[in-house]
């Protein structure tokens, strides 16, 4: 108890507010009081991909995401980076409706893809998700052969007329996730059968074939080892020439390396963009610094 | 003392045995650092001692009980006149049960025999030395039992091991238990089975289509072929099973998705249970329903629409029989529709598929071996099922395929040749266990077929 309370001041410096706030000895959690009004930084871009308005999360009654704005720009990666359970993975749900699927949840605000609006009367989740792909923390291949995984969403949308068109959809979609020269005599076998990180690179080749525009990805490498982590992190760079993808993770070294843009989400609020090198090297607020020097989270 | 008082009495002996068990370990040990040097927890030596105290005495007890009627009962021969032992086994063993009868019963009137009532008074006199001697040496190897188990009491003595040693020799005692009554039941078939198709060849029984087990007593009685030819039966047992399955497979899926996939928790907590109360309803309730509800609106439909329908049809019989397994197919669909990992939903979803996709294409195919479970479950209840087809179906064994007429099952004929007095050793009651074993080879059969169909067909998650 004593060691936290001597290590306050510094961790609230250029926080009058906060200081108050460390004279309460009783009060070991600090941090959370740091006032989060608005967010600094760059949240807003010109010509975004996808944007968020005033964005509030509800499980039941329960509020999990606080007044998010946010706009995501074309063909870049953004980060999402902050502790567990400050809401990134609940605000990457809101953007293919993946939250529809939980009958407790609601979301408010207003989020659009190219400028239409993604829970609008007309829009159909299901086509939404064609168009807004989505790639999670554990990988989780169908029980089907490997083929027949990437064929999944082709098949369902129509996207190919006949067994050679299908056969270059999968092809195509393989190699652009680069498992093709590890897979191209078993396509038949049980996608199950493979390794954590072909799995995931599996995944991954299921959400391109779909042909979608945006790429959200949940902790996609948090269940692989580093040389698995490796050869996703070099693929998302890869992809990001034709997608946008907006990425969670745990790992601020990989937010680091793969994203242009990096978004600090704390308690359900977002606290900081910025681009990513501003961000590591000089955050502007006072519980983005905090986390990425490791002082909690 | 009477066999309830001897248990009670050593069940508290056995308790005694583990208290003073777990005592005589914290006395024989010694504390160093805050620790006992004791290789297992007191509890353990306790269990230990009481086993030491239990086991043999059971054992004695069990052996003693066992054959303490055979030893008494030849004693109680050889203590009879030796004209009496010359008689016919028979009649011997009529004597006996006159004896035994005396001395349970302790009349004794004036017209008894005086050598049965000597050996009346012989017989109980053994009984009570009998269970006297039965009592005594029970406590006495109880209690030699316990000493040794306390006097084994070491520190380093490692009573967990053995006590996990008697534990896992009782649960494999229990396993086995339900193995060997199986092998024992079909083996009792399989003889009996033998000893009708010396009296019916095989093919007749196999390959015949004509059934009438009615056997003449007297040769010259008529109306009694007396043929078995058994396919009739089992046609009729296939039709009714498949008419079941065909109303209650769609069905029971179907709802088993609504339940898991649409409904919302407050609809399922209530559905589910109401379903499975369909299963709880005894047989013979379905049977009535079936025989005098059923049968009789089909009977008017058909005649309505111009077809004639007999008034105890297989299709009576197979759509209730088909309500009555819906909840088998549900309940367990149900179940591992479940069970399949919400990530295989969203990865699904991920790609835009629509509900109906994702159950279609993902959910259905993992969780097909469970459901295929289901549906053999059900399968199996409808080929056993007797009740429902004894009331709603009829007895006549035609061979038709016509699920308007009325058919038998195996089962059914299985409960006419062997209800009402019987000879036990004539063909008809000899069919019986034929017909059994021939179910029994379906069930198998059926059971071999469809674990290759999972193991085939099984789209495997994790």
């Amino acid at each position: 108890m004593t060691d936290i309370i001597e290590t306050l001041p510094s961790m609230a410096k250029g926080s009058s507010e906060s200081a108050e706030v460390i004279s309460q000895a009783d009060n070991t959690r600090q941090e959370f009081d740091v006032e989060i009004s608005g967010t600094v930084g760059k949240p807003l871009i010109k010509n975004p991909k996808m944007s968020s308005r005033n964005c509030d999360v509800f499980y039941g009654e329960k509020q999990a995401i606080f007044n998010i704005n946010l706009d995501i720009g074309e063909n870049e990666i953004i980060a999402m980076i902050g502790p567990s359970g400050c809401g990134k993975s609940t605000y990457l749900r809101v953007l293919n409706r993946m939250n529809d699927t939980i009958p407790i949840c609601r979301v408010t605000g207003e989020h659009t893809l190219d400028g239409e609006d993604i829970y609008g009367k007309d829009q159909d989740p299901v086509l939404l998700r064609a168009r807004v792909g989505m790639v999670f923390q554990k990988p989780n291949p169908f029980p089907k052969s490997i083929y027949d995984n990437v064929a999944y969403g082709a098949r369902l949308h129509g996207l190919a007329s006949n067994r050679s068109e299908l056969d270059d959809v999968v092809e195509a979609s393989l190699i652009k996730a680069g498992l093709f020269k590890e897979v191209k005599d078993d396509l038949l076998k049980p996608g199950t059968g493979l390794s954590g990180g072909q799995q995931q690179r599996l995944c991954i080749a299921r959400a391109i074939a779909v042909d979608p525009e945006v790429i959200l990805m949940d902790e996609p490498t948090s269940a692989l080892d580093p040389i698995a982590t490796a050869i996703i992190e070099e693929l998302m760079d890869e992809l990001k020439e034709k997608y946008t993808i907006a990425v969670v993770t745990h790992s601020m070294q990989q937010a680091a390396r793969v994203s242009q843009r990096t978004a600090y989400f704390h308690m359900g609020k977002l606290v900081e963009v910025n681009d990513t090198d501003k961000v590591f090297t000089n955050p502007e607020h006072q519980l983005t610094e905090n986390y990425i020097t490791g002082r909690f989270g | 003392m009477p066999i309830q008082t001897l248990l009670s009495t050593l069940l508290a002996l056995l308790l005694f045995s583990f208290f003073i068990g777990s005592k005589r370990s914290l006395a024989v040990s010694t504390v160093r650092k805050g620790r006992r040097n004791l290789h297992s927890r007191p509890n353990y030596y306790g269990f230990m001692v009481a086993i030491w105290a239990g086991i043999p005495a059971l054992l004695i007890l069990a052996l003693w009980s066992s054959f303490n009627a055979s030893i008494i009962t030849s004693l109680t021969i050889s203590g009879l006149p030796e004209s009496v032992q010359m008689q016919s086994k028979d009649e011997l063993g009529l004597i006996i049960n006159e004896i035994k009868n005396i001395a349970s019963s302790g009349n004794i009137d004036a017209e008894t025999d005086m050598i049965k009532k000597e050996a009346a008074f012989h017989y109980h006199r053994l009984e009570q030395i009998s269970l006297l001697a039965k009592t005594v040496i029970v406590f006495v190897v109880a209690l030699l039992g316990m000493l040794i188990g306390r006097s084994l009491i070491k520190p380093e003595m490692r009573a967990r091991n053995m006590v996990e040693t008697v534990m896992r020799w009782t649960m494999i005692l229990c396993a086995s238990i339900a193995i060997v009554s199986t092998i024992g039941i079909v083996f009792s078939v399989l003889f009996e089975s033998v000893q009708f198709f010396k009296a019916v060849p095989p093919t007749d029984f196999l390959f015949g289509t004509h059934w009438s087990p009615q056997t003449s007593i007297r040769s010259d009685q008529v109306g009694s072929s007396g043929s078995f030819g058994a396919i009739p039966l089992f046609i009729g047992t296939l039709l009714i099973s498949a008419i079941a399955l065909i109303i209650s497979v769609p069905l029971g899926l179907m709802a088993a998705i609504y339940l898991s996939e649409y409904a919302s928790p407050t609809l399922r907590s209530i559905a589910k249970p109401t379903l499975e109360i369909l299963a709880g309803i005894p047989t013979v309730v379905y049977g009535f329903f079936a025989a005098l509800t059923v049968a009789p609106f089909l009977r008017d439909v058909g005649e309505s629409i111009g077809l004639s329908v007999a008034s105890e049809s297989a299709l009576a019989a197979g759509l209730v029989m088909g309500i009555m397994i819906i909840p088998f197919v549900s309940s367990l669909s149900d179940d591992v529709i479940s069970a399949v990992p919400q990530s295989m939903r969203d990865g699904s979803y991920g790609l835009g598929a629509t509900q109906s996709e994702t159950i279609r294409q993902v959910v259905i195919p993992a969780a097909l071996p469970g459901i295929v479970g289901g549906v053999l479950l059900a399968a199996s209840r409808a080929i056993g099922e007797t009740m429902i087809v004894v009331m709603a179906a009829g007895l006549s064994a035609k061979l038709t395929i016509n699920p308007l007429e009325a058919v038998t099952t195996v089962t059914v004929q299985i409960v006419t040749l062997l209800t009402g007095d019987q000879e036990f050793d004539s063909p008809k009651t000899l069919a019986a266990f034929a017909l059994a074993l021939g179910l029994f080879t379906i069930t198998l059969l059926l059971n071999f077929i469809a674990l290759h169909v999972i193991r085939k067909y099984r789209e495997q998650y994790d």
